[in-house]
């Protein structure tokens, strides 16, 4: 019992990071119907501008006197960066090739992803790189439940975000002309939106929960690596299915599923073929339910 | 015939890829009128319309509304100036509701309280919206969507308003009651140019009509006169 | 572009005890830099026009070439160059052959790629898993039952098809672009069951022991007899390869004119209309999936039997994004671009050894430039019958 509630919290961590990665997915493919390869690397180099900044604070000791402020200010720049870096590899290899076909635009996608992840790699290194380490030590526990405070910290920060997404994309003008921007781009023009600009925009708000869930991942596991945006990125994608692709609120909940599923396959069955859980519902979700849980929320069903 | 005209058009030339859509087209809207464009399927109607409006990019040849060249210019900056259209098909937002898609139609403009105003008055033109008003805009019936298409339009303030083929699968009463709704809106101030399959719809309810044939403008005259003309009776009007 | 470069910049070398050094970084996005400043440089020089000094004599040396290629058939031009694939190991020394059998191994999977992706449309990112497939097929069977290369090669062919249906057949209803993503979870699946089979496939620490494949020979010293051979030099596995990409290309030149290649382009362009032209879509779909993995399956059984060793290490997602990569900037659908795209992944980065670094992130780079200035890659698909766009309306 004690070991299936620390694996429901343990899930619920990672489910969280998950859905905020998927969140990026859905969004992008929502408005301009392209799988955002390059996704994953965003949310790496979240955790490598996290890595970055925070061992910058930490040499200036800052890290000592205002810890939360350090990891703030790591956040908020990096989503930052990342919300940049995404609005110009959109402008750079997707919007010439938006009118193309599919095919072309996702293999600039897939070339932008091994572009970016290789680039960490010459400028970061092959190796992992260790998060500065006594950050929120220590936590709660329960008999033989832990529950870090770390992991605390993280559930809080991506609820946080998720809230204020939610807010964004259902109360506000911009929300409103992003939705429409994925229904109808023509028709959006002519009420006056510009959709270049919404797609940007979209492009920074996904890249900027992916650099969040990045400095997260960063401090869970407590390293990066250039190699870490590939994995996550697809279960992320799978996430984003099992919801209902262009699906907000399916993108959560299926992030969350996929992070449950994960923390309890490598628990209760086999901890070498974790990351093919993942995958395996993704599959049957495809095969029984294409639009997901939630239904999706596209138009252009076509190839 | 000395007012302004509210739109030209000059020798305006569009293409997709190697085929040609217009051929140089020029018109001219001056403002308060109906003028209607007619012409068959593929004639190049809605490309006018779309060249017009910045979705369609021009080969050659210049457009200007009001005295200002407006060609190259973005898409989006047309409605803020009072240009609008309702395009062929009426593009409704399928999963905003009735309300959120007439709010969209004011997108640009922040003054809320005239908005709400505005939304009275779409409601008053068109009862059945309003009705309707918090169900998802997919879920309107083809002549419901019509209305709200044009209900869009209208709270942009237009002062041109361009209209494509607003009977388009429509039963015959709510083509007749629309036309109604848009002679109304004319009588209101607002200048409307109406491309429409219904030649005789249309010029029954224009002042000026235009017959594009191909690409290119083969006649131009009073609408009456163009009813009146065996050549149309015989190519758009259904007469032998 | 210089936009991207500036927001890369901050990324730069960082040491763990928080100390930052510029050095390497540097280095890095000067080489980056000064890339895109030539191709950016170059290609504002073609749109202005600048540049037709430099292709103006090409044209004129390229008018009498065009000429003189018209005049002789396809057929000695094809003459001449199976000729020069068949003597290249007597003039070529053990490196040269070692490269030649890696182009040729890769324009197997390149073609047998060219069919999913070229010919059908669908993006199949997993690609590389159906030569992992074949390989680990032919391991095995030499390993444990000695099974000889020859009646391995259907074998692993036959593994290798049936693994793209058992892919293939819950994945093909879906949309294309689900597809890609399916395609490389699959991928990333049989690597990790690679990985962890310990029973079988002794894990990350891979199969040894592989046979070369084997040769009988006459031999009429002391009566007539046959003897086996091991083919263990290298020009004899260069013989193999190129025999299996003959057969390949062949086997895709044919499928690519008859009934089936019309119709995957069909499914390509629309697949909507060729569903209702009456093209079983799903079927079709499905066949070019196993055409596909089959021709990958034959490479990953002469791969095993060449290096005599596999792990799992050789089959992850770069390889397959390297073997796109060949498809996509040698031109999808077309048999000479392909080729030239396994020629010109496999040689440069040789040539280059000092760059080997930064082979993907130009692999990357390039697979994005290609797409935004020539979609159809360095050789583009020629595509049978006359189409509207071609003529001026």
């Amino acid at each position: 019992m004690e070991f299936f509630l620390q694996q429901l919290i343990n899930g619920f961590t990672l489910g969280g990071i998950y859905a905020l990665i998927a969140l990026g997915y859905t969004m992008v493919y929502g408005i301009i119907q392209l799988i955002n390869f390059a996704h994953g690397e965003f949310f790496a180099a979240g955790g490598y501008m996290g890595v970055i900044l925070l061992s910058f604070f930490a040499s200036k000791g800052y890290m000592q006197t205002h810890p939360w402020l350090c990891l703030g200010g790591a956040l908020l720049l990096a989503m930052l960066f990342c919300a940049f870096l995404a609005m110009a590899v959109e402008k750079v290899a997707y919007k010439p090739l938006r009118h193309s076909t599919r095919l072309a635009a996702l293999v600039s996608a897939l070339g932008m992803s091994i572009f970016l992840s290789n680039g960490l790699m010459l400028t970061q290194g092959v190796y992992d790189k260790p998060y500065p380490s006594g950050f929120a030590q220590g936590g709660f526990e329960f008999g033989l439940i832990t529950v870090s405070y770390l992991q605390i910290t993280i559930v809080l920060v991506t609820i946080g975000l998720l809230i204020f997404l939610n807010i964004l994309v259902f109360k506000t003008r911009i929300g409103k002309a992003m939705r429409s921007t994925a229904q109808d781009k023509v028709m959006s023009a002519l009420v006056g939106i510009n959709s270049n600009k919404i797609i940007s925009l979209t492009f920074a708000i996904g890249a900027g929960l992916a650099a969040a869930a990045g400095i997260m991942v960063g401090l869970y596991y407590g390293s990066v690596n250039y190699t870490m945006g590939f994995v996550p990125g697809i279960k992320a994608f799978a996430a984003a299915v099992l919801g209902g692709i262009g699906n907000i609120t399916g993108a959560m909940l299926g992030g969350l599923i996929i992070g449950m599923v994960e923390i309890f396959g490598a628990g209760y069955i086999s901890g070498q073929y974790k990351d093919v859980f993942a995958f395996v519902i993704l599959i049957s979700v495809l095969y029984f339910r294409p639009t997901g849980i939630m239904g999706e929320n596209v138009d252009d069903t076509r190839v | 015939m000395a007012v302004e005209p509210i739109l030209e058009l000059r020798d305006v030339h569009t293409s997709y890829g190697a085929i040609k859509a217009l051929k140089g087209v020029s018109l001219t809207v001056r403002p308060g009128e109906i003028v209607t464009i007619i012409g068959a399927n593929g004639a190049g109607k809605s490309t006018t319309l779309m060249a017009i409006c910045g979705i369609i990019g021009l080969q050659q040849g210049e457009i200007y509304y009001n005295g200002e060249p407006i060609h190259g210019q973005d898409a989006d900056l047309l409605p803020p100036k009072g240009l609008c259209q309702v395009p062929e098909g009426r593009r409704i937002f399928p999963r905003l509701t009735v309300e959120e898609n007439l709010e969209m139609g004011a997108f640009f403009r922040r003054d809320t309280k005239a908005i709400q105003q505005d939304m009275a008055h779409v409601f008053d033109l068109f009862p059945v919206l309003e009705d309707r008003r918090t169900q998802k805009g997919g879920t309107l019936s083809g002549g419901e969507q019509q209305m709200l298409a044009i209900g869009r339009a209208l709270m942009s303030r237009p002062k041109l308003l361009l209209l494509d083929e607003p009977s388009l699968g429509l039963a015959p009463m709510i083509v007749q009651k629309i036309f109604e709704i848009i002679a109304t809106i004319n009588q209101d101030g607002t200048t409307i140019l109406l491309v429409e399959q219904n030649a005789n719809i249309a010029l029954q309810s224009a002042q000026r009509g235009y017959v594009l044939e191909t690409g290119r403008i083969t006649m131009e005259d009073d609408a009456r006169k163009l009813l009146d003309n065996p050549r149309i009776r015989e190519a758009y009007l259904g007469e032998v | 572009m210089l936009w991207l470069l500036g927001l890369l910049w901050p990324l730069m070398g960082i040491h763990a005890d928080g100390t930052l050094s510029f050095g390497k970084a540097f280095t890095v996005w000067l080489y980056v830099l000064a890339g895109t400043i030539v191709i950016v440089a170059l290609v504002i020089l073609h749109k202005q026009g600048l540049l037709t000094w430099a292709g103006a004599p090409l044209k004129m040396l390229r008018a009498p070439a065009a000429a003189t290629t018209a005049r002789i058939p396809t057929w000695i031009w094809i003459a001449i160059a199976a000729a020069a694939a068949f003597v290249f190991p007597q003039f070529a020394d053990r490196y040269g052959q070692d490269v030649a059998i890696n182009v040729l191994v890769y324009v197997c999977l390149g073609l047998g790629l060219n069919i999913v992706v070229g010919l059908a449309g669908m993006l199949d990112l997993g690609y590389i898993a159906f030569y992992g497939v074949g390989a680990y097929t032919y391991a095995l069977l030499s390993v444990y039952y000695q099974l000889s290369f020859w009646l391995s090669l259907p074998v692993a062919a036959c593994t290798a098809c049936i693994a793209g249906c058992i892919i293939g057949y819950p994945t093909l209803r879906m949309r294309g672009d689900y597809l890609a993503i399916v395609t490389l979870g699959f991928g990333e699946i049989v690597r990790i069951i690679l990985n962890n089979w310990m029973q079988l496939t002794n894990g990350p620490n891979g199969v040894l022991g592989i046979k070369a494949p084997g040769l009988y020979l006459p031999d009429w010293s002391g009566g007539f007899s046959f003897e086996h051979l091991y083919l263990k030099k290298l020009h004899y596995l260069y013989y193999v390869i190129l025999l299996l990409a003959i057969f390949t290309i062949l086997a895709v030149r044919r499928l690519n004119i008859s009934r089936i290649g019309r119709a995957w382009e069909a499914i390509r362009e629309d697949e909507t209309a060729a569903e209702l032209m009456g093209v079983n879509t799903y079927l079709l779909k499905l066949l070019a999936y196993a055409m596909g993995a089959i021709f990958a399956g034959l490479a990953g059984a002469f791969f095993a039997a060449r290096m005599r060793f596999v792990s799992p290490e050789s089959f992850t997602f770069l390889e397959s994004a390297t073997v796109l990569a060949m498809v996509v900037l040698g031109g999808m659908g077309s048999i000479p671009g392909i080729i030239l795209g396994a020629l010109a992944l496999i040689v440069l980065p040789e040539m280059f050894r000092e760059f080997e670094l930064y082979r993907m992130l130009c692999l990357g780079g390039a697979m994005v430039l290609m797409m935004l200035f020539r979609p159809g890659g360095f050789i583009t698909a020629k595509r049978l019958g006359r189409r509207s766009e071609d003529k001026e309306g």
